[in-house]
């Protein structure tokens, strides 16, 4: 059952939010311990909100848009009491004093929290081998990443664990997943979500974003958790338009970029290619306008975004200093106590990124690192305005390969490699999704990544809906 | 570095020295909540009591900035006579306990205010580089080892002033003395003051001063600096100042080097020490804050806090100075306005009383709370009084502190309290009367030697005052002494 | 600039509050060194005439009223900390001031 038909249901009275949550707990019990999407599961919790929903229904009240469906949260939004540790060593135990916003709305719309998903520790990574709780698998094939670094909501949803699943993307953490798990992954534009209650990565890209089976799930959540919230001074004050009643209308008439640099980056696997190529057809089936268009500046996204995520990332992450929550390693003075704790703290990938981007700030270095790169930044962003003069959406390749196996890309390099086609959008702050597009020559996954101007979510939708419609 | 203009102050130094100073000043500014978050922005509350999720630093917290705070800053900022322009945060990046995020969120190269002066009430006009906008950090109470920092087993950390906003406004190194770097200080605190920007509280720590402190041979380029830390009083100010000018020249005297360091002034023992030496290690990465947009000022907000602002200290000393003929220098004229009692001087003086009674009594005898409650009309009447020899000095100086006291008519408290001045023949009955009961000392007075005269008329004075209770005029009753005695 | 040595490591660590060791900043030098070179592409761009974009979605003036809000957080942080005492968080000895 999708989330909608599941909200349906127990609001119209049909199913009990408890069954329904059953039902899925029992699925997590059957297959979890193999694939590890959670790194806490909350039945008890789970179960009392399901009863408190059901309660709702049978006085009458209606629980909201989502009510009764269960959704997995990715372990770096704020809980309150229920520990988020970002799958690192230096927050396990900490339980948060306060809910991130997109948990409060998810409450307040009757979405049921099953437990928190695991991910590359503080979401640096692509394949959520990065966990200090251990990797996630791919549900298509165990030996197989999911990809990250949202692996473990993309886990979730795959696996049928929960109908939904929550985010976050600073350079692809939804779309590469759900394009490497077979689901659809959404990246609002830049500001459409709060960020008040997600452990923040690189600030400046971050974006929290739904997972779901079908297009219309992922609409319904976005629709949930989008909108202006006083508590995030970069979200964007202006009204969400909804994406629902339009998700139908088809794509007659809409033109189509496909992005020549981005179809033809370094490491584009031909089966890949393919699926996008043949996405490109049915949209122009569907009456779609589709050609080629070049957005020269996305070459320089890549070594942009690995400069300017790193920088913001080692000040983000000066505060894990064992001074006021999480880990502390005891010594005779503090600042041997900060030097032992976040090393013992901090994973590999992380200590490298906190290297990084100390370096690209340090003196002598911003300019022609960190400051270089914000200029790039403004490169890509005219480049893409230039495009959407002429095209309402844009698409490509969610992801270069399928899924790949566990241990395979040791080299760091190769792995932020993974990202080359997701990382522009964040950059531009614009809306990316990922939507299943059939399979590669390995039989997994193959997503399709579609692009939109910035706060122009609904064509983006629309583009997703009909792609899902043509496979169907 | 330009040679300096010679040093007419720096009257401490050895004769062809000068010093160079500027200043630093973080202000708290007077809002409710913090820079950031909701929390109270108060002083003295049970620690960590007033915290949240955004000034401890928790994962996930966003700062929220404060409407106040901006206004108040760019307030500052005009009363300044700076630029306020578009602004943007930075974060500063360290490590240290009391900062709850490990950066502070501060401006770096686009502050909020520009390029402005200060007027000292001397003269001297004292640059404004900039007055930017920053959030404070915690506090740390050190245990053992006597609360001193390097001797302490532990450290405690109270995170309530953590994220309370501040300017720091930076001075340029204009100042060439101790007295202007104090002046420097009273003015801003005044100015901070009259536009109700900060309480500018020194010993509480609201308003808080380092000093930049180099030395040089007048004519010559400037020297290394070090910056002071830890002056909680203006006098503190001055003091270390001068003390660290002279460590210097002795350090140059004796062929060693100034080395640029940060350095503590210890109250107690009126030293300077070494606190930290400056480091190639201090990097402190700024770079925008993602999490705080632009602010862009707009021309009609800038007319608006313009047309708000409250006349300034240095207007005001200006106008009542004019008002009473005398130079805005004048101790009257500083005083009544650093007391905020310049409207009443001016008042009386335009209603036609004596301008240097006037600043006489603001200067000596209204340094009372209450002061600036008198009515305008009642002190002129009183000055009119005592310069028509209705009232002796002294008895003016009684009434008036009855009127701040009870708000009463001068007339009325001068008659109740049976202060008419003594007139003619009563004086002289008086006179006739001492002559009589004290004839050797008053033979001694007519006859004997300046030195004699001089202090029996102290003599004299001092039993015609206890005769009279007070109420004779001294000058009368000394002319006279001197008409009886033949003189 | 791309060629990145193991004293500039070691240097990053310091700024960084880490301790390293030296198989790790054996492993980290090569890495770092790759990943900046991998930029090379950015660095030698010019860009002088471009300004930087630091947020993406170009919004001014955002602020909030100077209203008080308490928060109650005090007693479950303090709860949860590494170490308090007297309603405060404790650390150990803290040598020096603040840079
Ligand atoms: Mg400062
Ligand atoms: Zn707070």
């Amino acid at each position: 059952m999708s989330a909608l038909e599941i909200a349906a249901a127990v609001r119209g009275g049909e199913r009990t939010a408890r069954a329904v949550m059953e039902e899925h707990l029992s699925l997590i019990g059957a297959r979890e311990a193999e694939l590890h999407a959670f790194n806490l599961v909350t039945s008890e919790q789970a179960l009392a909100a399901a009863d408190a929903v059901d309660a709702r229904v049978a006085a009458g009240d209606d629980p909201g848009p989502l009510a009764g469906v269960p959704i997995a949260l990715k372990d770096n939004l704020c809980t309150t009491g229920i520990p988020t540790t970002c799958s690192s060593k230096i927050l396990a135990g900490w339980k948060p004093p306060y809910d991130a916003t997109v948990v409060e709305r998810l409450t307040a719309a009757g979405a049921i929290s099953v437990g928190k998903t695991n991910l590359d520790e503080f979401a640096m990574g692509s394949s959520t081998e990065n966990s200090a709780f251990g990797p996630s698998k791919n549900p298509h094939d165990i030996t197989k990443v999911p990809g990250g670094s949202s692996g473990g909501s993309a886990v979730a949803v795959a696996a049928g664990f929960a109908p939904l699943a929550l985010g976050s993307d600073t350079g692809g953490s939804i779309r590469q997943p759900a394009a490497l798990c077979g689901v659809v992954g959404v990246k609002p534009t830049y500001g459409r979500v709060s960020r008040y209650g997600l452990v923040a990565f690189a600030s400046s890209l971050d974006q929290i974003g739904p997972f779901a089976t079908t297009v219309a799930d992922a609409a319904a959540l976005y629709e949930v958790i989008a909108g202006h919230d006083p508590r995030d001074s970069t979200s964007i004050p202006e009204a969400l338009p909804p994406v629902l009643p339009r998700l139908g209308d088809g794509v007659a008439g809409l033109r189509v970029g496909l992005v020549t640099e981005l179809c033809q980056a370094e490491g584009i696997a031909p089966d890949v290619a393919a699926r996008v190529a043949a996405a490109a057809e049915a949209l122009s089936e569907a009456g779609a306008k589709v050609e080629e268009v070049s957005v020269p500046a996305v070459i320089y996204g890549l070594s942009a975004y690995y400069l300017i995520a790193p920088a913001e990332a080692s000040s983000n992450l000066a505060r894990y200093d064992g001074v006021r929550y999480g880990l502390r390693v005891d010594a005779p003075t503090t600042a041997e106590m900060y030097d032992r704790t976040r090393t013992a703290g901090f994973g590999p990938e992380v200590l490298r990124r906190i290297m990084l981007g100390t370096y690209a700030l340090s003196a002598g270095y911003y300019d022609a690192y960190y400051g270089k790169a914000q200029k790039v930044r403004t490169l890509i962003i005219r480049d893409f305005q230039a495009a959407y003069e002429r095209f309402d959406v844009l698409i490509s390749p969610t992801a270069p390969t399928t899924a790949f196996a566990l241990g395979a890309k040791a080299d760091p390099l190769a792995m932020y490699l993974n990202d080359i086609c997701t990382i522009p959008s964040n950059l531009a702050g614009h809306p990316a999704m990922s939507v299943p597009f059939g399979s590669g020559d390995d039989g997994l996954p193959v997503g399709v990544q579609i692009m939109a101007n910035a706060l122009d979510e609904v064509t983006m939708f629309q583009v997703a809906a009909t792609l899902e419609g043509a496979m169907a | 570095m330009t040679p300096s203009t010679p040093s007419p102050n720096a009257s401490v130094l050895p004769e062809g020295w000068g010093m160079v100073i500027g200043l630093e000043v973080h202000c708290e500014l007077a809002t409710a909540t913090k820079l950031f978050c909701c929390c109270p922005n108060h002083f003295g509350d049970q620690p960590n009591a007033n915290t949240c999720p955004t000034c401890l630093g928790l994962p996930g917290s966003l700062p929220m900035l404060n409407e106040q705070a901006v206004e108040l800053a760019m307030r500052l900022g005009r009363a300044l006579n700076c630029d306020v322009k578009r602004s943007v945060f930075s974060r500063k990046n360290y490590f240290y306990p009391d900062q709850p995020k490990d950066y502070q969120v501060t401006q770096y190269d686009l502050p909020t205010n520009l390029g402005g002066h200060l007027d000292l009430p001397s003269g001297p006009r004292i640059g404004i580089t900039r007055a930017h906008i920053e959030e404070d950090t915690g506090k740390l109470n050190h245990v053992g080892g006597g609360g001193r920092i390097h001797d302490a087993e532990h450290s405690l950390v109270d995170y309530n002033r953590s994220g309370v906003p501040l300017v720091e406004i930076v001075s340029e190194a204009d100042m060439r003395s101790s007295e202007q770097a104090k002046e420097y200080a009273n003015e801003l605190r005044a100015i901070l003051l009259a536009t109700g920007v900060s309480d500018a509280k020194m010993e509480e720590g609201s308003m808080r001063v380092d000093a930049n402190v180099s030395v040089h041979h007048l004519g010559e380029p400037w020297g290394t600096r070090c910056e002071i830390k830890n002056l909680n009083s203006v006098r503190s100010l001055g003091r270390a100042i001068d003390h660290e000018a002279l460590r210097q020249i002795d350090l140059l005297t004796n062929g060693e080097t100034v080395r640029q360091e940060t350095r503590h002034w210890d109250e107690a023992s009126g030293r300077t020490g070494t606190l930290r030496v400056k480091e190639d290690a201090d990097d402190y990465r700024y770079f925008p804050e993602p999490d705080l947009v632009p602010l862009e000022p707009s021309a009609a907000d800038i007319a608006r806090i313009d047309a708000a602002l409250p006349v300034l200290p240095g207007a005001r000393r200006a106008a009542l100075a004019e008002a009473a003929g005398v130079p805005a220098t004048a101790g009257g004229v500083v005083m009544a306005v650093e007391r905020g009692l310049d409207h009443l001087a001016r008042a009386a003086i335009g209603g036609g009383a004596d301008a240097g009674r006037v600043l006489t009594h603001v200067e000596h005898n209204l340094a009372v709370d209450g002061a600036e409650t008198l009515s305008p009309e009642r002190f002129g009447d009183l000055v009119k009084m005592e310069t028509g020899g209705e009232l002796t000095a002294t008895q003016a100086k009684t009434v008036l502190a009855e009127m701040v006291a009870t708000g009463g008519a001068p007339a009325e408290i001068a008659q109740a309290r049976g202060f008419e001045a003594l007139d003619s023949s009563a004086l002289e009955g008086i006179i006739d009367g001492l002559i009589a009961a004290h004839g050797e000392e008053w033979e001694q007075f007519r006859s004997g030697d300046d030195k004699a005269r001089g202090k029996l008329s102290g003599f004299f004075m001092g039993k015609v005052m206890q005769a009279s209770s007070g109420q004779a005029d001294g000058k009368a009753a000394t002319a006279l002494l001197r008409r009886k005695a033949g003189l | 600039m791309a060629s990145l040595s193991r004293e500039e490591v070691v240097h990053v660590a310091t700024l960084a509050r880490l301790e390293l060791t030296d198989e790790q900043i054996d492993t980290f030098t090569p890495q770092l060194a790759a990943i900046l070179a991998n930029a090379a592409d950015v660095e030698a761009l010019d860009l002088d005439d471009v300004p930087a974009t630091s947020h993406p979605y170009p919004l001014t003036n955002v602020w909030r009223p100077d209203v008080v809000r308490h928060a109650g957080v005090r007693d479950a942080v303090l709860a949860a900390a590494p170490a308090a005492q007297d309603g405060m968080f404790r650390v150990p000895s803290v040598l020096g001031d603040a840079p």
